[in-house]
């Protein structure tokens, strides 16, 4: 079974179409990324998806980095 | 003020026969036809259970694979070709010149596999699992639109959708927004991506296409009297326009120049043309009146010519309204037969025929038209290309809502 940090890495590689050495834990999505504003939503709802977890709107804003989305997954997972 | 001249420098194409304008032409004029069973989605149920399709499609030759995603099909082939007629034309786009030129492609039904696709997610999984990117992957616009970001094209942006008279309609303004000056070239055409199960049902449903499933590439027999409908094809056809004076300047090869274009509409049904053609027949005078031809100028047709019971016999009636007494003389040909109905796109890929026989001295045949109908008494190069000389050819095309339009390309004087 992969760690979180393994799944989130992939999501976001699959999803902003980056190159896995690109996809550290300070990356930001926006800015070392290039994810638009329409990239984001969609990378969340992977994110919701592999979890099988709901990540509320306002949650979701505040997740602007890797390792953002790997501390709320670590945080809210069953 | 004497009117700016319109010629083509750039051709671009995806098609059943090819996935490029060379591929496709030299099937086309080998009497191929590119129609196939359906194997993408399970067609046992429907009436129709063959259509045509781009065969080898690799989207990431020519677009991001993170940005295939967020365009439905029909989109990814018009940029596709649109790369290819760019790329063919020169046409090199600068910070001076950006605002001079500009994109006319439209389709017929745009992202009808994204809307399913995203309608069925609704309701499996509820409206928070609709991707963000849902509407600008399937709205009709966003051919020009992506592809006025990729070029920075700053020109006119439109995307003009009449059903199956899209491409010319699209082609048509297009020239008219470069010989009114309010651009030097124009990226134009039409795409189109409706083989889905709801566009096969749903044209189906319509009575619309042809039911022959036991010989498919025998489907699309235009004026044939054992014709039932037509063949609902994808693919994309974009042309670059340019202003006469500045194509020559800058050394650009010239295919033809578009030197008519007319218009009209049916008033007369949803799906069917009135049994004289009296709508087709407007738009093709129009055309000519505009190219300031007479009817018998025009030495080669390439035909609306679906399939279609009604369609076939008002647009040969038409044709011999326009040219009266020397009707005999009328050279007319459906490439139809051999790529299918590409809807939006037809009108974009059968213009780049039109364009190709000028440039070949050429007209493409019909194919599978083995008894004619009663009504179809023209000369419609049956069976094999004919070698000829052609001065000025013209394209139709007509839609559902009985939108028409016309162009007409004529040979460049040396």
């Amino acid at each position: 079974m992969s760690t979180v940090e393994e799944r989130v890495k992939k999501i976001v590689c699959e999803q902003l179409g980056a190159k896995e050495e690109d996809v550290t834990p300070q990356a930001s999505f926006v800015d070392d990324l290039g994810a638009d504003s329409l990239d984001t939503v969609e990378l969340v709802m992977a994110l919701e998806e592999e979890f099988e977890t709901e990540i509320p709107d306002e949650e979701a804003e505040k997740l602007t980095s890797v390792q953002d989305a790997i501390d709320y997954i670590n945080a809210h997972l069953q | 003020m004497s009117r700016r001249r319109v010629v083509v420098t750039g051709l671009g194409m995806l098609s059943p026969l090819g996935g490029n304008v060379k591929d496709t032409w030299e099937g086309i004029l080998a009497g191929k036809s590119g129609i196939g069973m359906i194997e993408h989605f399970d067609a046992s149920p429907f009436n129709t259970q063959f259509c045509g399709r781009v065969k080898g499609f690799e989207a990431t030759d020519y677009i991001d694979r993170k940005d295939t995603k967020k365009m439905d099909m029909f989109i990814q082939y018009g940029i596709a070709a649109a790369i290819q007629a760019v790329e063919d034309s020169g046409l090199e786009v600068t910070a001076e010149n950006a605002g001079r030129i500009g994109c006319s492609i439209g389709s017929g039904i745009g992202g009808l596999e994204t809307i399913e696709r995203n309608h069925t997610t609704l309701e499996k999984s509820g409206p928070r699992r609709i991707s963000p990117f849902f509407i600008p992957a399937a709205i009709i616009n966003m051919i020009a639109g992506n592809l006025s970001i990729r070029y920075g094209l700053k020109g006119p942006n439109i995307a003009i959708t009449t059903a199956c008279t899209t491409g010319s309609h699209s082609i048509g303004y297009a020239a008219r927004t470069i010989a009114y000056g309010d651009a030097d070239a124009m990226v134009a055409g039409g795409a189109e991506y409706a083989s889905t199960p709801l566009g096969i049902g749903g044209f189906s449903a319509a009575r619309a296409l042809s039911s022959r499933n036991d010989n498919p590439q025998g489907a699309s027999r235009p004026w044939d009297r054992d014709r039932d409908g037509f063949v609902l094809a994808d693919g994309a056809g974009v042309v670059v326009l340019e202003e006469y004076e500045r194509a020559k300047a800058r050394g650009a090869k010239i295919y033809a120049e578009l030197t008519g274009f007319g218009m009209s509409g049916d008033a007369y049904h949803m799906t069917s043309p009135p049994e004289d053609g009296a709508g087709a027949a407007a738009s093709m005078q129009n055309a000519v009146n505009d190219a300031g031809l007479n009817a018998t100028d025009i030495d080669y047709i390439n035909a609306h010519g679906t399939s279609t019971p009604n369609g076939d016999r008002a647009e040969s009636q038409a044709a011999k309204s326009l040219y009266g007494a020397d009707y005999k003389q009328i050279r007319m040909s459906s490439t139809k037969s051999m790529i299918g109905h590409l809807l939006g796109a037809a009108g974009a890929v059968e213009a780049i025929f039109s364009v190709l026989a000028i440039r070949d001295q050429v007209a493409p045949p019909t194919i599978n038209l083995e008894n004619p109908d009663e009504g179809c008494d023209l000369d419609y190069i049956s069976g094999s290309a004919r070698d000829m000389p052609i001065r000025h050819a013209m394209s139709n095309s007509f839609g559902f809502g009985g939108t028409n339009g016309t162009l007409v390309f004529s040979k460049l004087d040396d």
